[in-house]
């Protein structure tokens, strides 16, 4: 039987404004049988979302939704994931709104390791606003701010995860609805923060001027850009330049979910346990 | 037993060891001098309640947990002087747009820009009014004393559980820092006198959050409980929705107009300081000022009493919404007002705009110290 997405989704909010031909709807798909898979109760559930088109994720889902300002979803998600550790908390932003404008939010709530699931949907352009130059947009691309060609450097989205402190890090494309799905439930499993670059298409906004104007056309370059980990660590060094590994690139269960720490300084304050120390730290410095 | 105690303290710890005794159960927060005192105090205060305190990346940042938390369910605050106002607007405007409760306590020092970061100021009383853009009322509330530092935090947090908005609570450098002895409420009073903010309690699908009177906040359940809505800075419906139906629209925007400015009469709060004997005979002098401001302007109308002059003091604790009919009954009786601030005329305007006068003196400073009681007593005596 064909999976039922009725229970999970706020059917009067149908059809949504994304294009026709998005891949947010097959990221969104995927995460809610992801949360089917993991049987937990949509009350335990919180999604919080930025601004542009992966903004407006969080109204379609029926969870505790929260649509916040440009960027800051990870600082809202902060505050709800401490007064609530128990409970999934889930971020869904842009790669304009994760590595531009809340850059610092992403890399911050990755450095405290929070149980926090940042899903970036990764599209390579501003779409809502209409074709302006993201932090991903190759090169050399057209964008409206950049009509002779975009210069700004990229972003390695996954890069910045890891160096930021992420204790998982994964990225994957809209164009395997299945590894999505099951990308999802590991990273809402594992208690850290995780931090999934996930590849989307954006025909109408970046592949009107830029060669890709169909749904197909931008999924075809895509899947010419990515290549699994396991195949892309056997490349030689210059044929890595331009392909993006997916799959998960960073996966520590050691290091400590902040939560979980700070539940030592409210024990450490009440009493119950000695102060921390730098003893409690593997790592010193 | 007495429902007061007495405490040594500073009017910053008194303002974090308020927010703890009213229930706040987190804070987020970003060093800045001269408000840091509140989030250091709150870092021990808070866990050994069983709440959270976390120094955030940034102000935004910071402002945003408090607001995350406040989305949750639970009392929550932030510490920040004008700069921290100024990156923090845009969010607060969520706050106000989502009706998300929150209580900011601004300890004001010289501005613009980094301004003189460890010199007194009020500066930022226009800023409080209006932090972002978009319309909707501000409800400040300004401390005068050390034991205002503590009863006024405790009143921002029920006024904006009432309100269900964010609540500033003023303090300045002089008063933030200001250390000494405090009669203030014990906990136990405290805790009696907490209303928490309003919950449906029927069945899920008859839970409309912004469904209310055209005059009363949203009501906004707990998160997590089985009432599963939406939050969003758009213009949304009953259900927290975004929409673009136009009298909804309309409606939402006026609602968070009327829900403050119908009911200022909960609001209001004032001090008269030796107002009772006034008659609006010739040579009385009104003095308004508010803040640190206000303990050497009482100061000053000692002395001038002292020289056969009538002045009198009156102070207001919430300055926004203004207490525009008690401004308005005191600018009508008495001629010779006197306004004294320490920014450039930014009460002082809306005074004029109250009471109909452009004849309201001021006395403004604007370079980091405060005003003294001398200084309040030369300009009586030059300008009436």
């Amino acid at each position: 039987m064909a999976f039922n997405y009725d229970q999970y989704l706020r059917l009067e909010k149908m059809p949504t404004l994304w294009c026709w031909g998005c891949g947010d709807g097959v990221i969104l798909k995927a995460f809610i049988r992801a949360i089917e898979k993991m049987g937990v109760k949509q009350d335990d559930v919180c999604v919080v979302s930025g601004i542009g088109c992966s903004g407006r994720f969080s109204s379609y889902v029926d969870f505790n939704t929260v649509h916040t300002t440009h960027g800051r979803t990870v600082a809202f998600a902060t505050g709800i994931k401490m007064m609530h550790p128990d409970k999934i908390v889930v971020c869904v932003a842009g790669d304009g709104d994760a590595l531009a404008i809340g850059g610092n939010h992403t890399i911050h709530g990755a450095r405290r390791n929070i149980d926090i699931t940042l899903i970036i949907i990764n599209n390579f352009i501003y779409g809502l606003t209409n074709s302006q130059t993201s932090p991903t947009t190759p090169q050399g691309m057209w964008t409206v701010t950049q009509k002779v060609g975009n210069i700004d450097p990229t972003f390695d989205a996954c890069a910045l995860g890891i160096a930021s402190g992420a204790s998982f890090v994964a990225r994957e494309s809209m164009l395997d609805p299945k590894k999505l799905e099951k990308i999802f439930v590991k990273a809402m499993e594992h208690r850290g923060f995780s931090f999934l670059d996930i590849l989307s298409n954006c025909h109408i906004n970046l592949g009107r001027k830029n060669k890709m104007v169909s749904a197909m056309d931008n999924l075809n370059w895509i899947d010419s850009i990515t290549m699994p980990v396991k195949k892309y660590n056997e490349l030689p060094e210059e044929e890595k330049l331009n392909i993006l590994p997916t799959g998960i690139l960073k996966e520590d269960t050691k290091v400590r979910e902040y939560c979980d720490m700070y539940q030592d300084i409210i024990d450490a304050h009440q009493g119950k346990r000695a102060n921390i120390t730098q003893d409690d730290f593997e790592k010193k410095i | 037993m007495s429902d007061t105690r007495e405490v040594i303290s500073s009017g910053n710890h008194l303002a974090a060891l308020a927010g703890a005794d009213a229930g706040c159960r987190f804070m987020a927060g970003y060093p800045i001098t001269p408000s840091s005192e509140v989030i250091e105090q709150m870092s021990d205060l808070l866990p050994k309640r069983g709440g959270s305190c976390i120094q955030m990346e940034d102000e935004i940042a910071a402002v945003a947990a408090a607001i995350g938390a406040g989305m949750a369910g639970h009392r929550t605050m932030t510490a920040t002087s004008g700069p921290g106002i100024s990156l923090k607007a845009e969010n607060l405007g969520l706050a106000q747009m989502c009706e998300v409760p929150l209580v900011v306590v601004n300890v004001m020092r010289g501005g613009p820009s980094t301004g003189l970061p460890t010199r007194v100021s009020q500066g930022d009383v226009r800023q409080a009014k209006n932090p972002s853009h978009g319309d909707y009322r501000s409800i400040t509330l300004c401390a005068g004393n050390l034991a205002e530092c503590y009863t006024e935090t405790v009143r921002a947090f029920n006024l904006a559980d009432r309100f269900m908005q964010p609540v500033f609570v003023l303090l300045d450098e002089t008063i933030g820092h200001m250390h000494g002895k405090a009669i203030i409420p014990t906990p136990e009073a405290v805790t009696a006198g907490v209303v928490p903010r309003k919950q449906f309690t029927g069945a899920p699908e008859d839970y409309h959050p912004y469904e209310c009177e055209s005059d009363q906040p949203a009501v906004l359940n707990k998160m997590f409980e089985g009432y599963r809505y939406h939050f969003t800075g758009l213009h949304h419906d009953k259900n927290g929705f975004p929409t673009e139906e136009i009298e909804t629209c309309r409606k939402l925007i006026q609602r968070l107009e009327d829900k403050v400015m119908l009911h200022t009469d909960e609001l209001e709060l004032n001090e008269e300081f030796m107002l009772d004997d006034m008659t609006g005979e010739e040579g009385e002098v009104l003095i308004i000022a508010y803040g640190s401001v206000s303990l050497s302007a009482k100061e000053a109308i000692r002395h001038l009493r002292a020289a056969g002059i009538k002045a009198g003091l009156f102070r207001p604790l919430t300055l926004w919404p203004s207490p525009e009919k008690s401004i308005k009954k005191y600018t009508d009786m008495i001629k010779n007002v006197l306004c004294v601030e320490l920014n450039i005329r930014q009460y002082t305007e809306e005074v004029e705009r109250v009471s109909s006068r452009l004849d309201i003196e001021g006395l403004f400073k604007v370079n980091g110290r405060p005003i003294s009681p001398y200084e309040i007593v030369s300009k009586v005596k030059e300008v009436f």
